[in-house]
Order: structure tokens, then sequence, then C-alpha cells
């Protein structure tokens, strides 16, 4: 079975979700809509204190290159601008809508039907992606449209599906693709056809065989689209390792995928471009995996974005007693947040909850080198040196060792027996190699 | 809100692999080593190793707690890994205050100078049998011959370890048939029965730890598969050329320190390279030097030296063999 060649690790994968279908969350009285929720620059509002909204409403404009639009996911009333705080845990601008009902735009078809045709030119799906406001959903939260405009002498060759999901507990995009498959098929077909390829490959990890089985099957029906089953490792996810896994092509170093003539796209994403496109329905709402070995009932929710998430808390059996630590995102890539009163945003595949006894970190030894790090490593690092010139205050020694390569998956300190914060010391060299090379240019 | 949450920067969970974990695997490891060896020699053996054991772990407590001033962290087990290779490199009937002295040189000089575990650049107790060979050259080469009394701490009856009567046997001009009728037989070797340290003896007992190793993921294959190859790929092309004047190479592997030399002291991580070309050639190095010293040197033994040796060109190799990187070689396929 296919997989990456350098490094990776073996985290426990706990999907304990796996098997909780996919359930609508009842709408929040207030949703809390931060205006960063892509890459890039953040949206500019288009609506005021006091205006009245419908769902699917356009409530911010992305203006510049790679920035995204924002809808409002409830109907009500725009209760103010103001600064609030996000998963971040900094206070950063967003809108605040009280819900009064749930009135959609009336453009947006809400039948239940799948709608396979596909009638529009390539431009008209990057046109309706990019007013949909459609992101990365895997996490990374790019604009979608950005990622579908080839750059000029590029070519773009095949599609990658990232339908990976190696985060130990998340099962969000495992639950899509078992119920929303055929949704998912239509939305690779129109994100082919945005890109004008003929070929497609969907990367699922083999611990979800039932998505590999549904998908394949769907696959028969849909030329071009090849489902291929990976061998769990971490980080398959990563697209450079995805890559590799599936066509054996290498990214070169601080390049693109499109280098290899690839563009690569979340399977969640797909089913959004499908939304968008099929049914002209901006990105609202997505499923958010709740899960953590306390909690009562695992789940995935299918929610609004804006909700807060202690909604999605409590909707799952309240915050275990012996909650220390909340994930947005999984346990190997994701960001401790400080507080439930923070919204879901655009980017959130999964809250994971952890114990206090896990929550700690380990009592930090010194390095044996052991080299486990360099074994770890997907992209062929040695994250013992780049941490120690970050540990003697020399980053800028970093920049040879090839520390903007680094995907910061984590596999380095997952593996290091004494413990040490490789990744954080990893991110202050890498931080200050990208400010010595911007100032370089100037 | 009740609780307070832990915010911190990912990964949020860890593997399974601890520092402790690999030192105690380690232990474990050597485990059927130390058997075989309290089998052949006895009480001596037992004695040896326990007071090498102890005098390493009380040597770094005390240099942790009054002179480094930190929390002393001797139940890491390496101390105690330093203290058992030491005891498997020495013969049963050492002066016990020789060893204490080779632990209070391996633990207090070869690692504790240099900032403790992790920190060294020469095995510790590689260091510490350097030191007592150097320093105590007859008592250290007197071997026991096993078996011939477990209960009495100090036997009389010594001879030469299997290298040692090859390396005589040829300083004198003695014929290689009339040699081989002297050295015991290599299922006899393999099992142990056999003069040298108490760790010298069994080959079966030390790759069992090896294997052990391999499956807890303590050690990779790269420097023991070099090493042992080297060394029998070299003596094998000697052996060849002039069979008369050569041992053959299956004796160079079961005779001697080289199964716990390059099982046990060529493949702890301090010391040894980072990547697995740097410890290919690590392991190669370590063959070379052993055989150069075995065949042309002074010495009828010469493991330590050769992964001292090496150890020393750690540094250089890690500069030399960087890991693969990816994205290198841009491969369109």
């Amino acid at each position: 079975m296919k997989t990456f060649k350098i490094g990776g690790v073996h985290p426990e994968e706990n999907k304990i979700s796996a098997g909780a279908a996919i359930k609508s969350l009842a709408l929040p009285k207030t949703v809390v809509i931060p205006l960063s929720q892509s890459l890039g620059a953040p949206s500019v509002p288009v609506v005021n204190k006091g205006d009245k909204v419908l769902t699917g409403q356009l409530i911010a404009q992305g203006n510049s290159f790679i920035s995204s639009n924002i809808h409002s996911p409830v109907s009500g009333t725009v209760s103010k601008i103001d600064d609030m705080m996000d998963a971040s845990g900094y206070r950063r601008k967003a809108i605040i809508i009280d819900a009064e009902g749930d009135e959609w735009v009336d453009t947006i078809d809400r039948s239940p039907e799948i709608k396979p045709e596909m009638a529009l030119s390539r431009e008209e799906i990057i046109a309706r992606i990019k007013n949909a406001g459609i992101v990365g959903l895997g996490g990374a939260t790019f604009p979608t449209h950005v990622k579908l405009m080839v750059p000029a002498g590029k070519k773009a060759e095949c599609l990658i599906i990232n339908a990976v999901e190696c985060e130990p507990y998340l099962t969000s995009d495992h639950r899509i693709m078992l119920e929303k498959g055929e949704e998912v098929m239509i939305g690779i077909k129109i994100l082919m056809k945005a890109l004008a390829v003929d070929k497609a490959y969907v990367g699922i990890e083999n611990n979800k065989p039932d998505a590999v089985a549904h998908l394949s099957k769907l696959a028969e029906k849909h030329k071009g689209i090849e489902v291929a089953a990976l061998k769990v490792k971490y980080p398959q996810g990563g697209e450079k390792q995805l890559i590799k896994a599936l066509i054996n092509r290498e990214v070169p170093s601080g390049k693109l995928p499109i280098e290899v003539g690839c563009v690569v796209q979340n399977v969640g994403t797909a089913f959004a471009v499908y939304e968008a496109v099929q049914k002209n329905k901006p990105l609202i709402e997505r499923v958010v995996t709740v899960t953590g070995k306390a909690v009562t009932n695992p789940s995935n929710f299918m929610v609004r974005i804006g909700t807060p998430v202690s909604a999605l808390l409590e909707e799952a059996g309240g915050m275990p007693g012996n909650t220390g630590k909340i994930i947005n995102g999984g346990p190997m890539m994701g960001k401790a947040v400080n507080s439930t009163e923070i919204p879901v945003v655009k980017g959130m595949s999964g809250l994971v909850l952890m114990p206090g006894n896990e929550a700690r970190r380990m009592t930090v030894s010194n390095c044996i080198r052991c080299a486990k790090c360099v074994s770890a490593c997907p992209m062929g690092l040695a994250p013992y040196l780049i941490a120690q010139t970050s540990e003697i205050g020399k980053e800028e020694m970093a920049e040879d060792l090839r520390v903007l390569d680094c995907i910061e998956c984590g596999s380095c300190s997952f593996t290091c027996p004494s413990g040490r914060p490789l990744l954080e010391n990893i991110r202050m060299a890498k931080t200050k190699v990208g400010q010595i090379i911007r100032s370089r240019a100037k | 809100m009740a609780n307070l949450l832990t915010v911190s920067g990912s990964p949020h969970v860890h593997g399974d692999q601890t520092v402790r974990r690999i030192m105690w695997g380690v232990v474990i490891a050597l485990i059927p080593a130390m058997l075989v060896s309290f089998w052949y020699f006895g009480i001596g053996a037992l004695l040896l190793t326990a007071v090498a054991v102890f005098t390493c772990l009380v040597v770094e407590f005390l240099i942790q707690k009054f002179l480094l001033k930190e929390p002393p962290s001797i139940n890491d087990g390496s101390a105690v890994i330093t203290g058992i290779l030491l005891a498997l490199n020495v013969p049963s009937n050492l002066p016990v205050w020789m060893i204490i002295v080779g632990a209070v040189v391996a633990i207090g000089v070869a690692k504790m100078t240099f900032g403790g575990l992790g920190k060294n650049p020469f095995n510790p107790a590689l260091v510490g049998r350097v030191f007592m060979l150097i320093s105590f050259p007859v008592d250290m080469t007197s071997w026991p011959t096993p078996l011939v009394n477990r209960t009495v701490l100090v036997d009389a009856i010594t001879g030469p370890t299997s290298l040692g009567i090859v390396k005589e046997g040829l300083a004198k001009g003695d014929s290689m048939s009339d040699i081989m009728t002297q050295v015991p037989s290599y299922a006899e070797m393999l099992l142990g029965n056999m003069g040298g340290s108490l760790g010298e003896v069994s080959a079966i007992a030390l790759i069992l730890g090896g294997l052990f190793m391999l499956v807890r993921r303590i050690i990779t294959w790269h420097i023991p598969l070099t090493y042992i190859g080297t060394v029998f790929l070299f003596t094998g092309a000697l052996y060849l050329i002039d069979p008369t004047h050569y041992i053959d190479p299956v004796f160079h592997l079961l005779a001697g320190g080289l199964m716990l030399g390059a099982i046990f002291m060529a493949t702890d991580m301090v010391t040894s390279p980072m990547t697995k070309s740097g410890m290919v050639v690590f392991g190669i190095g370590c063959g070379l030097l052993t055989v150069l010293i075995r065949v042309w040197g002074a010495y009828p033994e010469g493991v330590s030296f050769a992964i001292l040796i090496m150890n020393a060109l750690v540094p250089l190799i890690n500069k030399g063999f960087k890991p693969k990187k990816f994205g290198e070689v841009v491969k369109n396929g």
C-alpha cells in the first residue's frame, strides 16, 4: 500500500467519533463572525450595525487577492461590529448578529436533491467559489478560488483530493465521505473542470476502509477519479507528503504543489464547492467533530459558522470535569484554546477535549542524541539541530538547515524521548529566519 | 468557567518513547548476557556487576547533587547501563577496588564532566575500561577459566582469551593448525564457554539482547550489522589471501568483545551519528579499526579502541552525512 517515504510517526488514532452520524445543531441565538477566517487579508464588512440580514447574505467582502467573502449564517440583525475573542486567543474584529428565525436568501437552492449536471464554464465556477467564500476546510483556510487560478507559465496536470484525515481523533472528513459521497464526487468533478484536468486522485488512509469502499464504488461512475487507500502514517495529510504518496512526485523545497502539476484540495472543501456551485450556497456551515476520551457523546455536528463552541460542547454531553485542554483541530497540529466562548470558524475541523493529566507536558531532559527526531521528520530535516539554533540564540544558522521547509507537523516533538519542545524552538527559528529573509529583500 | 485550560503549542500528544523506557530497555537487553556471565564465572561476576552498578549510581548522584546542583536523575537507568557494561568488560577475578576506580572514571570523568547524559562524546563504560586496561594491565588481562569454581572470588586458574591465544601463537611462529587446536570450538564460543571478560563470552546471549533492542526500536540495524559485516569481510579477505597466517572470519566474529561492542557499545545513541548514512560509516569505521588492531596492533583485542576512536569522529560524520532532504531531488514519475 502506498505511503510517503521519508519520516513519519504513528500516533494513537482514537477515532472515537467515527461512528457518529453528522447531526445538525440547533441555531444559536447570537453568532460571532470573525473577519479573519482565511489566510490573507481580513474581510471588509459590507453591513452596518442595525442592518437586517438574511441567511446566506454577504456581510463582508474579500478585497485583496488572497482574502475571502463571508456570509451571514443566520437571519437577524447586526447588533455590533466589535473586537471579540476568537480561537487565536486574541480579540479581533468580528460581526455579531442576533438571530431571528432562519430566513434564507432566495437564490440559494435548499432542496435535498443532488444536482449532478454541470452547466457552468470554468470562469463561472471559479467566480461562484470565490463569491461563496470557500476556503480550504482542512484547517489551512487558504481561499479555494486562488488555488484554482493556476499562475501563468504553470500547468495543472491533476487534482489531488486530501481525504487522509491523518490527525488523531478527527472524523469530520470521514463522515462527509460516508454521508455526502455523491456530492463530494460532483464537487471533485467541478474542481477538475475549473482546473481543466482530467485526472483526480483521492487519497484516503486505510483506517477508513468504509470510506475507501464507498468512494471507490461511486468513482466507477465518474471518469478520471481514482480513489487510493494509503498506509496509515502521520503526516500523510501534509500536501507534499500526500503528493509523494499518491503519484511519487516531490515538490521542490520552497515551492508549491503546482510546480509538479498538482493542486491539492481537502475533501470537505470539495463538498463545499459542490454546494456553492450547484446549489449557490455560500460557506455558512461546516462539519465539526467534538470528541475526547471523557466526552459523553463524541459527535460530528453540522454547525453554522459563528456558533459559540460552548453550544457544541453542551450538545456533546457537556465538558467533562477533568478537561485540562481544548484543542481547536487535531492533537498533532491543532491549537489549544483558552475559552469556550469562541465562535466556530471556517477552519475549525474539530474540538478535542483532553483530560488534565494528558494536557500536561513531559518534564524536559537532556537531548540523548537518539536521532529519533531525524528519523521522524517527513521533510528530512535535523530537528534537534534547528531547535538548538534558537536555544542558543543563533537562529540565523537555521536558514542553512532549511528551517523554512518545516511543515510544523510536530512529529519531532511527538517522538522525542526527552520531551524536548523541539517544534516550539523550530517555530521561533522559522519566524526569525523569515524576518531575516524579508529584511534582505528590502 | 470552572476549569483552567492549559494552553501550549502543538503537538498535544506524545509517543510512548521516554528516556527511562529506552535506558531500562537496554538494561533488560543486557540481562541474558549478565546471566550467562554469572553462570560461567559465578559469584565473582555477580559481585563485580553489583559493585560497578552501585558505584556508578553513587558517583552520578553525588556529582549531580553537590557539583552540578541539579536534581539527580539516576533513576533514568543510564548509569545502571554504564555499570553493567563496565562489569561485562572486565575479567571476573578483577580486584573489586579496581572496578570502583573504573566506575568513578566512567561516570565522573567520561560522563559528568561533559554535563551528564547526552553530552558525553565518548562511551563512558569504554573510557572506564580503557582506563583500567592501561592502569592495571596485568589484572585486566588475566582471564579465569569459566566453570572451574563458581564460588570463589579470585580464581587461581587463569588463561588467555581466544584472541590472545592466536596473537601469541602467531608471534611465536606456531602454525595455524596448531593454534586452532588450542582455541575453543565455535559451538563453545557461541554459548560462551571460553576465557574472557564477563560479557565477551556468549554471542547468543548478546544477539538475543540486540534483537530485543531492535524490536523495541532502541537501536537500528545499521551500526551492529555494518560493524560485524565489515569485520567479517575484512578478516575473510585476509583469510582467503593467506589461511596459514590469518584465522578465519567466523572466529573473529565469535571471539573477544566484538558482539558486545557492536550490539551494546557502538550503538550507544549518545556517542553515535544522527543519520542512517552516518551510522553506516561509523559501523564500517569501527569494523576496519577493530581488525587493524586485532591483526597488526599490539593488543589482541581492538573493539574498545576502535569504538572510542570512531566516537571522536562522530561530530565530523554528522557534518558530512546529513539526512536526505525532501524535495532536494526532483523526481517526476
